[in-house]
């Protein structure tokens, strides 16, 4: 039967990470963006939260909570309205821990997942995106090719988050059956970690391109085992830029509302008038326009069912109208808006940036 | 629990539902847009037959209130049927939105006066008259008067956009749902609404619309002069309060009524964006979910537009509609779902006859049919404004003083 109430403990973990969101992530998201950096208490505090060892299982060392995209898109959308750039942060070992519970072989889970449960947070990467304008996240040019009881890597990726001390990357690639993704750690031969980019924003999170110059790694290491199918990885990562888009909208919304009660002109609150209340009510329709097509691309992949349709839709709907949602909050402001002392202009470059993700298989 | 299955209760209703829009809609959905003011009555009639007593959208294995996907379960049989034809859907007879308002509005003894012929006997209407020919949006600039003379309300004015006026008024053993106001001074406060019986001498039907889209519903002018009533068929307290509250009780008929309009609306999106869909089928052109923008077709591109659209409206449309069958009050909602619905459907058909060129904007099709029959959904029950109005209101927090 149709139901649009998230379980009690669904609400319970949004209400925390709504919490976390608004008194630990939005207050450091300016500095973090200035800086290109994500205070170390922050990641602690992240850590402490239990956000990664969540997902992994209850024999390696996690909470086992079992796995939920929708309880994932509640979580992202309540984080993405603290600071997406440092939620990525917070989660890039879920971009390892989330597709080895999903997809892993049991040896697989034996040997990576531990280390993401222990004391304290240690990075991990998943390499996805090729710096290419054509990029095409259903043709990889980066390709894997059998040798002997090997995986030999060949390609570019760029967008690979915290590439310079992740423990392990999770680099997608084409294989001669369909896309694999392959468990590469830190230091294997051929691996060669570039500069630090530099983007229009998510700038707290540092991303790096990668080079992979024949990285020859184990037959083992493929995730899932040779037929494995990485798709539903794909479909995943759509859900969860979707859900953080809704929460970056949500939080360029909120923004803009409150200043559109508070600023004056004619007399009256701007938000008085028409041109701004009117805006600002499309803008609400959109955000929960988004939530509930993220909801239900989420809820098509919790059933197992094929979701690529729903989750793609999804995704682009949600991104774009992220953008379209920051910009008008941005709009709101005039001329305040482009200036950094407000949010606005974070939000609309991390807006853009976040729909140029793929790979972010975190929920 | 978050779910989007639908009850196998729902799932049924819309299969039946389903199959009366295909086998007996989509057949004559372009003879009467020709006819215009011609009535199928066989189809009425069966409609009626079917209905009456039964209503569309549920069986006889539950009182309708005791159905836990009550309003979500109309929503989805009303989306079926404008996928059938959205002005033979809504000249089905019925209660329709007089009966709304009694229903929202009416003591035991007035629902049971006014709703009990609904169950059977000849096929009969009940329509609502609210808007004027000097106001529309504004309806506490109501016109029509109503005043008291012994035992009687007498009313006189003009009203118009009335749906299924004609057939209510005249055509039928139903009635008329007035608007009037008791006193002009008290503004909104002063507005009453008051159930004329068809038929009753000083209520005349002057004209019928001809309208782009919804051609087989009509659209009538109803004038009252001098027109009596019994006391006792005003809805609500005579009173005229120091507040408008009792307008605003009114004015929540609206809440049950938007996310009706709105599933209509997706309804008649469906139809087009279906056609769109099929023809590019039977011509082997796949859609291809996943691909980046540079590979994507402009055709490809649009249709996802149109999909991910019109499922957007569609699920603002069944949360409105499953906040009301969980008690949750739902005006926000139910106007979101309705601006939304109103406008991308109005979008998703213009796009249909575009994408399909001269075969598009051609009378042998229904395309051309479905966009001209899509534009209502975003005038009445609330123009797009006037629900972007009510949705900026409640999210800034502001009065209908404050934010007008």
């Amino acid at each position: 039967m149709v139901n649009f109430k998230p379980t009690d403990e669904q609400e319970l973990v949004r209400e925390t990470m709504a919490g976390f969101a608004r008194e630990v992530l939005r207050s450091a998201a300016r500095e973090a963006d200035e800086k290109g950096a994500v205070p170390e208490d922050v990641v602690n505090r992240g850590w402490e939260l239990g956000l990664v060892q969540s997902g992994i299982p209850e024999q390696f060392g996690g909470y086992g909570d079992a796995r939920s995209a929708i309880t994932g898109a509640l979580l992202l959308e309540e984080l993405g309205y603290g600071d997406a750039a440092i939620t990525l942060e917070l989660l890039a070992p879920r971009l390892v821990t989330i597709p080895l519970a999903l997809l892993g072989t049991d040896a697989q889970r034996a040997q990576w997942l531990p280390r993401f449960a222990g004391d304290h947070y240690v990075a991990a990467a998943a390499a996805f995106s090729e710096p290419r304008w054509d990029f095409d996240p259903t043709a990889l040019t980066t390709r894997a090719e059998r040798q002997g009881g090997d995986w030999v890597i060949t390609g570019t990726k760029c967008l690979v988050p915290l590439a310079d001390r992740a423990d392990v990357i999770l680099v997608y690639a084409s294989t001669p059956n369909g896309m694999g993704a392959f468990l590469v750690e830190r230091g294997a031969g051929g691996l060669k970690v570039g500069e630090r980019e530099m983007n229009m924003g998510i700038k707290a999170l540092a991303t790096y391109p990668v080079a992979l110059e024949g990285v020859r790694v184990p037959a083992a290491s493929r995730l899932g085992g040779d037929d494995t199918s990485v798709a539903p990885l794909v479909d995943a990562s759509r859900v969860a830029v979707a859900a953080l888009a809704t929460g970056i909208a949500r939080a360029a919304f909120d923004y803009a509302r409150d200043y559109a009660k508070e600023r004056r002109a004619f007399g009256v609150a701007i938000g008085q008038k028409q041109a701004i209340a009117f805006k600002l009510a499309d803008m609400a329709i959109e955000i929960d326009a988004m939530r509930l097509l993220t909801w239900e691309a989420a809820w098509k992949l919790d059933r197992g069912e094929p979701a690529t349709r729903e989750c793609y839709l999804a995704k682009d709907y949600a991104s774009r109208a992220a953008l379209s949602v920051a910009d008008n909050a941005l709009q709101v402001l005039g001329g305040h808006g482009y200036i950094r002392d407000h949010l606005v202009e974070l939000l609309l470059r991390n807006a853009r940036g976040l729909a140029t993700f793929d790979g972010l298989a975190i929920v | 629990m978050i779910d989007f299955e639908l009850s196998d209760e729902t799932k049924t209703a819309r299969a039946m539902v389903h199959a009366v829009a295909e086998q007996a809609m989509r057949p004559i959905a372009r003879e009467y847009d020709e006819k215009e003011h011609e009535k199928p009555w066989d189809f009425l009639r069966m409609m009626w037959q079917v209905s009456s007593g039964n209503p569309i959208g549920g069986g006889e294995r539950k009182p309708r209130d005791e159905r836990p996907e009550r309003n979500l379960g109309m929503c989805v049989s009303i989306e079926e049927l404008s996928w059938g034809d959205a002005g033979l859907y809504l000249s089905i007879p019925n209660a329709g939105l007089g009966g709304a308002a009694v229903a929202a509005a009416g003591t035991p003894e007035q629902k049971d006066r006014f709703l009990a012929r609904f169950k059977g006997g000849d096929p009969k209407w009940a329509a609502m008259a609210i808007t004027e020919p000097g106001c529309g949006s504004d309806s506490s600039a109501i016109q029509t008067t109503a005043v008291r003379d012994g035992d009687h309300w007498v009313l006189n004015g003009t009203k118009i956009f009335c749906t299924s006026g004609l057939m209510a008024a005249e055509k039928s053993d139903g009635f008329v749902v007035v608007w009037a106001t008791l006193d002009r001074s008290a503004g909104r406060a002063g507005i009453k609404a008051f159930v004329v019986e068809a038929g009753t001498p000083g209520m005349y039907v002057t004209k019928v619309e001809n309208k782009l889209g919804i051609r087989a519903s009509d659209t009538a002018t109803i004038v009252f002069e001098d027109c009596r009533v019994p006391l006792d068929n005003i809805l609500g307290s005579p009173e005229v309060p120091k507040t408008s509250e009792g307008f605003k009780g009114v004015m929540a008929t609206f809440d049950a009524t938007r996310p009706i309009v709105a599933a209509s609306a997706i309804g008649v999106g469906r139809a087009a964006l279906d056609f769109v869909k099929d023809t590019l089928k039977e011509h082997s052109i796949e859609i291809r979910y996943g691909l980046p923008p540079h590979r994507l077709t402009v055709l490809e591109r649009d249709v996802m537009d149109m999909e991910a659209q019109l499922q957007a409206a569609r699920l603002l449309t069944w949360r409105a509609a499953w906040m009301m069958d969980n008690g949750l009050r739902n005006n926000l909602e139910a106007s979101m779902a309705k601006a939304k619905a109103g406008l991308v459907v109005t979008q998703i058909t213009q796009k249909a006859v575009e994408l399909l060129g001269p075969l598009g904007y051609s009378r042998q099709l229904l395309l051309e049919k479905w966009m001209r029959d899509a534009k209502i959904n975003d005038i009445f029950e609330g123009t797009q404004q006037i629900n972007q109005m009510i949705v900026a209101r409640r999210i800034l927090g502001y009065s209908s003083r404050e934010l007008s």
